[in-house]
Parts: structure tokens; C-alpha cells; sequence
């Protein structure tokens, strides 16, 4: 179906990278504003079950961020290893916001590094619970500057191209390009939203397993009402993204919707399957959807497929990544407002086995969510790196080795993804929460048996 | 001051900055695993893991701070350096990964988990020995531009007598400095069993540290004798280096004062480094990239500094704090906190 030649090589090493890499930064944006809320609620309501959460969520915070701060690096140096011809160029233009990203990095590095050796070290606790605010701005700025590089190369500006020389280079208006502010927007939210997802996942299970008690439902609350105030601004996000796509990059939107001609009134595709002759069979068509989604009206003019020259057409198949991603938005939309409404009228008890096991499996469908969106995204810019500049295989190294490294990377995330999950499990299970509770708040845990009437 | 000079000033000072706080970090990590092997991990392990657990990922930011504004910078550098490093870049990028992540896994995770502790000794030595090869390959000499792209020489690289001396420098200091602030910081936690240990690592390694120099410098000679002409009329700076050197070693053997003599270190790696820096110019990468061929746009470069004198305004007041939670509080490097 496809050639291993160099180019294809190096898109498959990138996109191994990025697809391991973004596991660990959703979770490495998103976690921190959980544990500074977790923490906060514990201060305010003097309740060491929530401080005791946000002190556990630390702890397995920690794994990840090396995990992250590590395959972060890799994807940052394998740009200009594998992408070389692509960072001489694209580096005279957007080399700002990279740079500034590094500023941010060591930002959170550092306030990081202060956070987790200080739980004990001050006398009025809201001064720990100060430090987190930093890490959270600066997951945030991380996220917000890289994003900003990848909107530039949707839709590059800020430069003239004469020739092949770049000239009158602008790097503020590159930074902020038409991509720009959606992009943020949904990218911050996803993974704010597949975080709080994560962490229900996990005290679902908890209590699924082990009948956990006060503290276990606690977190379920928390973090399930987190998930659906993110999925909802998730939503919003992934709306207005559409919007930017009909306007900026039609091309995209209409691969990813299979909408080939141009018309009024558009219908959304919903799944299905193209036979040989490229038309839509099994799907569902949800009448003038598509234009509501592009335009906010359902009989506006939506542009087709049609009018992008044959070469320059994304892959179909990304029209599956779209779907799902949606599906999985409006799963953990509906699934936490049920949750919520069941736990306000009390009509059903809140550990509900069969809500449980949805909120578990959430976890999971969240970050394959994350990982589907972004290569719908990714891929729906082929063939071009740097949108209408230059394609991936201009961009692509000529050195011959790229396989190998693709092999040693291999290798690389495998030992890194089996190192890290055995850390985490045995950091949990020898350690579970209730023991951690005596240990650290004798007083609570004593009083434990009120909770659980 | 032009532009282009001040960037590659300003890399050349985090590099610095890299080398030092990443030698502190390679050097203990071997020494942490060195002292288990021969059973002495009892005695300064606690020290090691104390210093280290806060800081290891802003030693990485360094780093990441560097390559990203070289690239910035310099855009030319990530063309040549991209297409001929793919390897040895590759290769140094799964040591770091390897190196960083274990280390969380065994300080957060399983403690005191040898398997863990060897990667993370042993890949202490071979990153800085991997890294060097950016440096060694800017001589020129080991990259050609054909056709097909640029393409590193792994012949004329591993068969050079330079680029191992390189490699062996990189080493020897790595050991030496760590060692160096090793003994600054058990003298600061007053931790005397593990100073006497430490301290006798840092002796030892001192002298290696200043024959790789020489032998380097011989080993320049042949490589690029234009680099080494301009290193020749740069003498006094590698003199002061030589004299901060002895000082150093002076110190140790008095036994006091161990802040001054990792002070020294410091000042000695300093002038050696801008020493060979500035000899280095123009060249970026000999003879493909200048400082004036390969800078970025003027506007691109009046960006990039603004945005770094914000940076610093944020970033130094925050290392401060760090190091005065971590490093200068003396109930902490006591293990009192
Ligand atoms: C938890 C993850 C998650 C969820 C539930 C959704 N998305 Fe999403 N989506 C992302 C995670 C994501 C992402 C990973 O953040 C992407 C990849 C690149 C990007 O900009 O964001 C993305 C991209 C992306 C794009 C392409 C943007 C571009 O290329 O510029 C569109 C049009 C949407 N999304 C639309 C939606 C809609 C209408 C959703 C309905 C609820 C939705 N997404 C849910
Ligand atoms: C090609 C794209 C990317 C590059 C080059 C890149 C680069 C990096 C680098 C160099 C680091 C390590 C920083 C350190 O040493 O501390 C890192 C970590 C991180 N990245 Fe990425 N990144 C990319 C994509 C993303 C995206 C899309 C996001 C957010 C949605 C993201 C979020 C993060 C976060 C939060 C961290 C810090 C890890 C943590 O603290 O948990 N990255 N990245
Ligand atoms: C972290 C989130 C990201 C993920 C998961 C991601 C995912 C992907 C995927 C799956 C591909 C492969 C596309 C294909 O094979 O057709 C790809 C390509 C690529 N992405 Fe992204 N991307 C992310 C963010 C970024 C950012 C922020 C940048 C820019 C700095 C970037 C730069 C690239 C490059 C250079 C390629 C190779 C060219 C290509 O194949 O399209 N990516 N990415």
C-alpha cells in the first residue's frame, strides 16, 4: 500500500513520538489544575481526604512528568534531526514561540520541583497550595506556545515568500496565525478534560474493586463533575475548530467530513464506508448538519473536496479519526451528566456498578480521544508540513538511517511505557488509601466508619 | 554588540550553565551507583538523593533552553547539524530519556533498585560522551555536503584522535566537577564520612581532568590549525583557567574553604570554555555556517532577545527561590526537612 522510503520513514518515527509523547503532556497540562483545586477544597473545608488526594496525585504526577520532560525532549531535538530542511525555514519565522516555550518549561520545572519537597514545610498551608499555581500556569504556557508552532504550520503567516527567501518577517503575527486561537482553545480544554476523565477512571475502579470508601467517592465526585464542565468547554472548542476549518482550511474539513462537492445545506456524514467509486454507503447523513457545524446556519455554502487539486487532498480514512473523537466527546458529555443527576435526585445510589464501569472506561476514551484528534489534525494536513509552503517530503531528512532510529525509538517508548506502569502500580498498591490515611491523619481516619453511614 | 553576537553569547552562557549543573548531575548519578557496587552507598547515597531529587529536570530545561535557541538563533543549524547528527543525536536523546525517567522511577518509585541505578550511572558517562560529538563534528573536517543531503563521515569520526580526545575529556570533567561540589555539599551538611569520600574522588580525578585538556589541545592542533592558531593568541584565558585549576585543587588539599575551591572549578571550566568558544569564531560549523551567514532575520533576532530579558526577569528570581529551599538551607542539605 505504501513505500518504506525515507519520507515515510521519518513521518512514521514522528508520529510515534508525538502520539507517545502527547499521552504524557495532556496528562502533564491537565493533572495540575486537579491537584491545585483538590488542594485548595482541602484547605477550605479542612478536609484531609482531599488534601490526601491531591498529596497521591502528586506522587503519580511525578512519573509521568519525567516521562513527559523526557519524550519531550526527544520530539524537540528529532525535529531538526528529521525534519531539517523544514526547521531551516520554518525557524525563521516561528523559532519565537519555541524559544519562549523553553521559558515556560523551566517556569513549571522549577516551581514543580519546589511544590512536591514542601507538603510539610510551611505553617499555614495555603502557601504550598500557592506554589501549585505557578505549575499550573506554566503546563498551560507550555501547551499554549507549542500550539501556536503547530497552528503556523496549518496556516503559516507572518512572512513573505519571494523565491524561496523568507522576507519581512513578523514573529508575533506568525505566533498568533489564524489557527491560533481555536487550536489553543480546544487543546487546553481536551486536556484538562482527558485528565479529570483519567482520574474518575481511576477512583471509579477503585471503588468498583475495592469498595472503596469516603475518600474514593469523594474523588469520584470531584473528578466527575470536572469532567463535565471540561467536556462541555471541550465541545465549545471542538465547535469553533470547525468553524476555523470552513473558513481557513476547507480542505481538512471536508476530507474529514467526506463532503465532496461544494453546496447549500450540506449533510454530515456520520461513519459509513466508501466503495470503490468513492461514494458513501452505511452511513448515517444528518440533514444541513454540516453546514450548521461550518457555519452556524443550515443552509450555508459549504466547500467540497472538489476544489483542491487532486495532489493535495488529505487521506479519507481521516473522516473515521473525526468521528470518533466526537463520539468520545459526547460519550463523556452524557456519561458525567447522568452521573450527576443520579447523584443529585439519589433515586439510583452512586456507586451504580454499570455507571461506574462507563466513568472507568472514560479514562481511556478520553486520551484515545486526545490521540485521535491530533492525528486527524496532523494527517488531514497532508501533504504539506508547512501548509502551501512546503510538502513532507521536501521537509524530510536524506540521511539513510532513519529506519534504524525508528527501531531504537521503538524500543525506547517500550521500555519507557513498561517502566513506567509497573512504577505506578507498585507505588499504588503498596500504599493504598486507607492506610496513608491512618498513617498521616489518625484523627480523620478514626472517625472514618460516620462517613460511610 | 550585533546581534548575532549576542545570541551566541547568550547559548554559549546556558551551555555553560548546562555544563555544569548536568556534569554535577552525570557525575553523581555514576557515583551514586559506583558507591552501591562497592557498598559504601551508605554513606553518601542520602546526600546524592537529597541535592538531586529537586533539581534533575531543571537540568534538562538547560539543555532543551540550548538546542532550541541555537535553532532559533542560527536557523542554518538545524539543516547541517539536523542532517549529519541524526545518529549520534538519536542515540544521546535515548540516554537522556533512559537517564532521566529512571531516575524518577527509582527515587519516587522502587527505591534503592540496583537494575535502575546502574542505567542511571552508566548513562551518566555516555551522554556527555555522545553530546560532544556536536561539538567535535563543528571542527569541520567530518561532514560532507553532497547532492543527497549532508552526510556525516563515521570513519573520519571514529578514527580520530580528536574527536576520542574529546570524548575522554568530556568524561574525566564530568567526574571531576561533580566530584568538586560533591565535597562543597557534604561539607555544607557537614556530613564528614561522606566528605572524606568524596573528597578523595575529587582528588583523583583532577589530574586526568587537566591531561585530557592538554591532550585535546594537541589533538586541535591537527584537526584545525586555524582554531588552533586563534586559541594560541587567546592564551591568557586559558592560562587564568589553568591558575583557577590549581587553585582548586590547592583548596581541597587544605581542607577548607571547599565553597571557594568548587567556586574555582567553576571560574576554571568558565574561561576554558569561552576561552575555546571564541577561538571558535566565526565558525559555527566550520566552514559551512558563520555567526554573520547563518543568523536568523533581524526581526526574528530583536524577538528572540527581548523575549529572553523577559525570561530571565521571570526565571532568575525562581532559581533563587529554588536554590534557597534546596541548596543554601542548611536544615534541608542536613536532612532536617
Ligand atoms: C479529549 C479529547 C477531545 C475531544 C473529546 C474532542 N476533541 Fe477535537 N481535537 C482534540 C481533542 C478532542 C485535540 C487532540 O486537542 C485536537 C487535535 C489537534 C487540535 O487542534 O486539537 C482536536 C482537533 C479537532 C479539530 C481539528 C482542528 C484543526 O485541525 O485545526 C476539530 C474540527 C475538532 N477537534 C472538533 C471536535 C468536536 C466538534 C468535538 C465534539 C465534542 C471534539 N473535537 C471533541
Ligand atoms: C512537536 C511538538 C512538541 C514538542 C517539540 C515538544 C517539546 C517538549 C519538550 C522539549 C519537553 C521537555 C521540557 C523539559 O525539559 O522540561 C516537553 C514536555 C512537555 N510537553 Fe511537549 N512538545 C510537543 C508537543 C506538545 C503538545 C502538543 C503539548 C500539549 C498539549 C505538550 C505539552 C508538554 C508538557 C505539558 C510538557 C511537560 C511535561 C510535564 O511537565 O508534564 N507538548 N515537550
Ligand atoms: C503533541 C501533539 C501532536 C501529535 C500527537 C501529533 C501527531 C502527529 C502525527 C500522527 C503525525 C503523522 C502524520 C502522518 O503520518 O501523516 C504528525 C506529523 C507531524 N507533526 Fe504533528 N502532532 C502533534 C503536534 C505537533 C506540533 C506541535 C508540531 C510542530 C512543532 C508537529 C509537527 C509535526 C511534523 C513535523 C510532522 C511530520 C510531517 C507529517 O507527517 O505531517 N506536530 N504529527
Amino acid at each position: 500500500m505504501f513505500e518504506l522510503d525515507n519520507v515515510m520513514l521519518s513521518r512514521m518515527l514522528t508520529s510515534m513520538t508525538l502520539i507517545f509523547h502527547i499521552i504524557f503532556a495532556a496528562i502533564g497540562v491537565g493533572v495540575p489544575i486537579m491537584i491545585s483545586v483538590a488542594e485548595f477544597i482541602g484547605i477550605k473545608k479542612k478536609d484531609p481526604h482531599y488534601t490526601l488526594l491531591a498529596r497521591r496525585w502528586t506522587r503519580g504526577f511525578t512519573i509521568t512528568v519525567a516521562v513527559g520532560v523526557v519524550t519531550g525532549t526527544a520530539i524537540g531535538l528529532q525535529l531538526s534531526l528529521i525534519w531539517p530542511s523544514f526547521m531551516q525555514l520554518a525557524g525563521n519565522v516561528i523559532a519565537l514561540p519555541l524559544f519562549m516555550e523553553t521559558f515556560a518549561f523551566f517556569f513549571e520545572a522549577i516551581f514543580l520541583g519546589a511544590y512536591l519537597y514542601t507538603w510539610d514545610r510551611f505553617k499555614n498551608p495555603i502557601y504550598h497550595w500557592l506554589l501549585s499555581i505557578p505549575v499550573v500556569l506554566g503546563a498551560m504556557m507550555s501547551a499554549f506556545f507549542i500550539t501556536t508552532v503547530n497552528s503556523f504550520m496549518n496556516t503559516p503567516a507572518g512572512f513573505d515568500m519571494e523565491d524561496g527567501v523568507i522576507t519581512s518577517v513578523n514573529p508575533l503575527q506568525a505566533m498568533f496565525n489564524p489557527a491560533t486561537p481555536t487550536k489553543v482553545f480546544h487543546v487546553i480544554t481536551s486536556s484538562y478534560l482527558t485528565s479529570a476523565a483519567i482520574l474518575a477512571a481511576i477512583a471509579a475502579i477503585f471503588i468498583l474493586l475495592k469498595k472503596g470508601g469516603a475518600y474514593h467517592k469523594k474523588a469520584l465526585k470531584l473528578t466527575v463533575t470536572a469532567t463535565f464542565l471540561f467536556a462541555i468547554l471541550t465541545a465549545i472548542a471542538g465547535d469553533l475548530s470547525a468553524k476555523f476549518l470552513a473558513e481557513e482550511q476547507p480542505e481538512k474539513l471536508a476530507a474529514g467530513e467526506w463532503h465532496f462537492e461544494t453546496e447549500r445545506g450540506a449533510d454530515l456524514v456520520v461513519f459509513g464506508t466508501l466503495n470503490e467509486n468513492n461514494e458513501v454507503e452505511n452511513a448515517i447523513r444528518i440533514p444541513n448538519a454540516l453546514s450548521f457545524l461550518a457555519y452556524g446556519d443550515f443552509n450555508a455554502e459549504v466547500q467540497g473536496l472538489e476544489e483542491t487539486p487532486e495532489d493535495e487532498r488529505p487521506p479519507l480514512w481521516i473522516h473515521y479519526m473525526f468521528d470518533l473523537m466526537v463520539s468520545i466527546g459526547f460519550y463523556l458529555l452524557g456519561l458525567s451528566l447522568l452521573f450527576l443527576i443520579f447523584w443529585k435526585v439519589k433515586r439510583l445510589r452512586e456507586d451504580n456498578r454499570f455507571l461506574l464501569w462507563g466513568i472507568a472506561a472514560g479514562g481511556p476514551l478520553a486520551m484515545l480521544a486526545t490521540e485521535f484528534g491530533w492525528i486527524y489534525a496532523e494527517v488531514g494536513r497532508q501533504p504539506w508540513i508547512m501548509r502551501g509552503f512546503m510538502t513532507v517530503e521536501e521537509g524530510a531528512t536524506t540521511s539513510p538511517y532513519v529506519g534504524w532510529m525508528f527501531i531504537l525509538f521503538f524500543l525506547l517508548y517500550a521500555v519507557l511505557a513498561t517502566g513506567c506502569i509497573v512504577v505506578l502500580r507498585k507505588m499504588f498498591k503498596n500504599n493504598p488509601a486507607e492506610l496513608e490515611l491512618e498513617h498521616r491523619y489518625p484523627q480523620v481516619a478514626a472517625t472514618k466508619e460516620d462517613d460511610k453511614s | 554588540m550585533s546581534y548575532e553576537l549576542i545570541g551566541i553569547t547568550v547559548l554559549w552562557f546556558f551551555l555553560y550553565g548546562y555544563l555544569i549543573v548536568a556534569s554535577i548531575d552525570f557525575g553523581a548519578g555514576f557515583f551514586a551507583y559506583y558507591a552501591k557496587i562497592t557498598k559504601k552507598d551508605h554513606i553518601i547515597n542520602q546526600l546524592i538523593s537529597r541535592y538531586l531529587s529537586p533539581v534533575w529536570e531543571v537540568t534538562n530545561v538547560f539543555f532543551v533552553f540550548f538546542f532550541v535557541g541555537l535553532v532559533g538563533f542560527f536557523p542554518d543549524t538545524a539543516y547541517y547539524y539536523g542532517q549529519s547528527l541524526l545518529i549520534p543525536g538519536s542515540i544521546a536523546i535515548v540516554l537522556i530519556a533512559i537517564r532521566g525517567s529512571f531516575y524518577a522511577f527509582e527515587s519516587y518509585g522502587s527505591k534503592d533498585n540496583t537494575v535502575y541505578m546502574f542505567f542511571y550511572g552508566a548513562t551518566g558517562l555516555l551522554i556527555p560522551a555522545s553530546l560532544s560529538t556536536a561539538l567535535t563534528i563543528s571542527e569541520g573536517g567530518y561532514i560532507e555536503e553532497t547532492s543527497n543531503g549532508v552526510q556525516l563521515l563515521y570513519g573520519e569520526l571514529l578514527s580520530s584522535p580528536y574527536s576520542w580526545s574529546v570524548v575522554f575529556l568530556a568524561i574525566v570533567s564530568v567526574l571531576y566537577i561533580s566530584a568538586m561540589f560533591l565535597v562543597y555539599y557534604a561539607a555544607r551538611a557537614n556530613d564528614q564520612p561522606a566528605l572524606q569520600l568524596v573528597k578523595k574522588y575529587a582528588l583523583f580525578w583532577s589530574s586526568p581532568t587537566i591531561i585530557a585538556s592538554l591532550t585535546t589541545f594537541i589533538a586541535l592542533s591537527q584537526q584545525n590549525p586555524e582554531h588552533f592558531q586563534r586559541a594560541i593568541e587567546l592564551w591568557w584565558v586559558f592560562g587564568i583557567s589553568v591558575a583557577f585549576f590549581m587553585a582548586a585543587v590547592f583548596l581541597m588539599y587544605q581542607g577548607k574553604y571547599y565553597g571557594w575551591a568548587f567556586i574555582a572549578v567553576m571560574f576554571q571550566f568558565f574561561f576554558a570554555f569561552f576561552g575555546y568558544g571564541a577561538s571558535h569564531l566565526p565558525y559555527i560549523l566550520n566552514p559551512y555556517i558563520t555567526l554573520t551567514s547563518g543568523v536568523t532575520n533581524e526581526s526574528m533576532a530583536v524577538a528572540l532577545i527581548v523575549v529572553f530579558i523577559a525570561g530571565l526577569c521571570l526565571l532568575i528570581p525562581s532559581l533563587v527561590m529554588l536554590m534557597r529551599m534546596f541548596l543554601f538551607d542548611a536544615d534541608y542539605v542536613k536532612g532536617k526537612k
